[in-house]
């Protein structure tokens, strides 16, 4: 495979931008990369993006998105309904066949509009499920349960995790939920969703982010320590919750051995885990130890924005072996009811 | 390092029609089984899926690459779903050759799919939008001053969309996967029948169907292993642009061009018009056959309805067969459409087109575009690596 790194990344996430389409916040975040960059998009290799309709109420809406790439000329480009870290596997593949050395990522949501608890509901099975209006939230504190009955993880283990996020979002510019709370005072908090407290469950969040790759030698003359992708991989488990282990993910199990992750050790992992109980499910499946700080940024518990939370946490990863924090990390991104599809990328610095 | 070759080794497909009589996951399920059983591969064999559809209110599903993970055999596997407008079929497919060809990935299974019945598209496309005017007027709205601007511009005659419409309507009887077979429709009935979008009559657009195909693809050493016809990649491309600004070509964008100026460098084809044996162009509005003859460069730029009025494009006769399946003309699962070009262009060159086949057709154009005629993805396949 060819060594291909992320070489500059932007973000942002508040809890309500109401006064910006996604067009127009998205602009500033795409020449924010380019600049760092010091590239064109007509310069740009291929484009990638991630978004959903079903956020934005529009059939297509990510036409309109991509006006703020300037697409003129016509560029290579193409776009996924996921998360946009699936946008940056689908790059990452593109380099792979060896005929261009740069790609632009992107990807973007707003779901201050709606209520994401229950649009989310239309992702299940339309037939059987969906009628019945699952709510998300509710699907989740069910694998809680299911974890808490089993001794998996108990209700001190995942204030634990909550209260982390919000220690470590304390000093992410772009976390949401970022004042302390201790254990006690999480175990204080009533239930919203039992077993699940209000800490344990996401700040919900809109934005979006932009990554740039490039690879081999125009990666290095991009920027000064590029975050290497030394493995990639995502997997599927079942949709059926009913045949499904929900305490465990076998989808990120094995995109974790395929990434390569057990060959050294991790520094820090980036989890794509909305709930305190999926973060416990991921640091399980990724084999992940006392060594490696989890979620330094705070990770999607303080800040989630639908359709970017994932290639965020590749982007916070690779930010940190960047700036000289980090040497090998971890970066996950998940996608359907209860983590069901998980992505795994293992960044390394040279 | 170097690209590797990738090879369609299957096509499947499910009988386009107004109402799929089954389930979202049924439907797929029967197009991907078709693709298996043409590619003598199973389930097993398949390391990834890549899906693609239109958007997702077209049948009220979020994201449904996620419900479909276990009719589409991805339980531990990865699937990936695209969505690039009415180009989505073609971008499905070539996301899917980037698999094989960067070495990530064997054995492949692409599909795109619409089930235009579960929802209502003019609904979908016209929720109203803050700080913007809903056209409401479907697509033929949007392109139908774009055509009146293609006759202007080359003096055609009124009735050249007229005789596309007819043309695909006769090769669609002989696909029987084809939505509509109107074995009885005259000339004199396309022209007569009602003017919905002034110059497009209802006879010279696409219908609603609900359907899917699948393709499974292959790397060399796969392909080498098949017994059986397989259809070489010889090159991919996909193009976008910006919808509107100053001085955008509509008739020929840029994007369109740059797409097929791409995939025929690729391909080594330079001749386009006789080196072509057959072409599935996406054409969902008669005239954007003669359009796209032109844009694409198997027709000078004006001269591409002589071509349809000659009868170049048909496979009764004509040097350049032009949707032998019928086309977009004949069946529109939106986000099939474009995999649907694909896939036909790849059973020509592989002579497994039946009664719609190409008499020795050696290389085989697929078409698909969208958006505001904005969004490009094309593939040239060859019967010969």
């Amino acid at each position: 495979m060819r060594d291909v790194a992320v070489v500059a990344f932007s973000q942002r996430q508040e809890a309500m931008i109401n006064t910006e389409s996604e067009v127009e916040f998205m602009v500033p975040l795409m020449n924010e990369a380019k600049d760092a960059v010091g590239l064109t998009q007509q310069e740009m290799g291929f484009t990638c993006s991630g978004s959903s309709d079903f956020l934005a109420g529009q059939a297509f809406s990510f036409v309109m998105t991509i006006d703020g790439t300037g697409p003129v000329p016509p560029i290579s480009e193409s776009h996924v309904e996921q998360d946009g870290a699936w946008a940056l596997y689908e790059a990452w593949v593109k380099l792979q066949c060896g005929d261009i050395d740069t790609a632009f990522v992107y990807s973007y949501g707003k779901s201050s509009p709606g209520s994401l608890r229950d649009v989310l509901a239309t992702q299940m099975d339309p037939y059987y499920v969906a009628p019945l209006w699952p709510d998300a939230f509710a699907i989740e504190a069910m694998a809680a349960r299911q974890m808490l009955d089993q001794g998996v993880v108990s209700e001190q283990q995942l204030a634990e995790i909550a209260s982390r996020s919000r220690a470590h979002a304390a000093s992410n510019p772009h976390a949401v939920r970022t004042a302390p709370k201790s254990v006690d005072e999480i175990l204080a908090e009533d239930y919203a969703m039992a077993p699940l407290r209000p800490s344990d469950l996401p700040a919900s969040s809109d934005g979006g982010a932009v990554i740039v790759l490039a690879a081999d030698d125009k990666a290095r003359e991009l920027c000064d320590r590029p975050a290497w992708i030394r493995g990639i991989d995502h997997r599927s488990d079942a949709h059926t919750l009913g045949v499904r282990d929900l305490t465990t993910s076998m989808s990120a199990r094995i995109a974790a051995e395929k990434a390569g992750i057990g060959n050294d050790k991790i520094d820090i992992a980036e989890l794509h885990a909305p709930f305190s109980s999926s973060e416990a499910v991921l640091t399980k499946a990724l084999g992940l130890g006392g060594d490696t700080v989890i979620n330094p940024s705070g990770g999607a518990q303080a800040a989630h924005t639908m359709m970017a939370s994932g290639l965020i946490r590749i982007g916070e990863a690779a930010q940190r072996i960047s700036c000289g924090d980090a040497d090998r990390a971890v970066a996950t991104a998940a996608s359907g009811p209860c983590l069901q599809q998980n992505l795994v990328a293992v960044l390394e610095g040279e | 390092m170097g690209k590797e070759r990738a090879a369609v080794l299957g096509v499947g497909q499910t009988k386009y029609d107004t109402t799929y009589p089954g389930s979202m996951a049924g439907m797929l399920r029967e197009a991907a089984t078709n693709a298996l059983e043409m590619s003598g591969k199973c389930w097993d064999d398949i390391d990834a899926v890549i899906m693609g559809k239109a958007p997702d209110f077209f049948e009220g599903v979020m994201m449904p690459e996620v419900y479909l993970a276990e009719a589409l055999g991805c339980v531990g596997k990865p699937i990936m779903r695209v969505h690039t407008a009415g180009s989505v079929g073609g971008s499905t497919a070539c996301v899917a050759t980037s698999m094989i060809q960067s070495g990530v990935h064997e054995t492949v299974l692409t599909i795109g799919w619409e089930k235009q019945s579960e929802s209502n598209a003019m609904w979908a496309l016209s929720l109203p939008q803050p700080f913007a005017t809903s056209v409401n007027a479907g697509a033929g709205g949007y392109f139908s001053p774009i055509i009146r601007r293609y006759m202007m511009m080359t003096e055609a005659p009124e009735l050249i969309g007229c005789m596309v419409a007819l043309k695909d309507r006769k090769h669609a009887l002989n696909n029987p996967y084809a939505h509509l077979h109107q074995p009885e429709l005259t000339f004199e009935q396309v022209v007569e029948s009602p003017m919905l979008w002034d110059p497009i009559r209802y006879s010279e657009t696409c219908p609603s169907s609900d359907g899917a195909c699948a393709i499974v693809l292959g790397s060399e050493k796969v392909a080498e292993a098949h017994d059986g016809p397989v259809a070489w990649i010889k090159g991919i491309a996909m193009r976008s642009e910006s919808g509107s600004f100053a001085g955008r070509n509509m008739v020929s964008p840029a994007a369109s061009e740059a797409c097929a100026d791409d995939v025929f460098a690729q391909a080594g084809i330079h001749d386009r018009r006789k080196e072509i044996d057959a072409v599935e162009m996406y054409v969902p509005f008669s005239w954007y056959e003669p359009m796209w003859l032109e844009s694409l460069g198997f027709a000078e730029k004006g001269q591409g309805w002589k071509m349809v009025e000659e009868g170049a494009t048909s496979i009764d006769g004509g040097d350049l067969p032009v949707n032998c399946s019928g086309g977009v003309l004949s069946s529109n699962p939106i986000g099939a459409s474009g995999m649907i070009r694909f896939g036909e262009a790849a059973l020509q060159v592989m002579g497994l087109a039946g009664d719609h086949q190409v008499d020795g057709a050696k290389t085989a154009v697929g078409h698909a575009y969208g958006g505001a005629a904005q969004y490009y993805a094309m593939w040239v396949v060859g019967a010969d690596k």
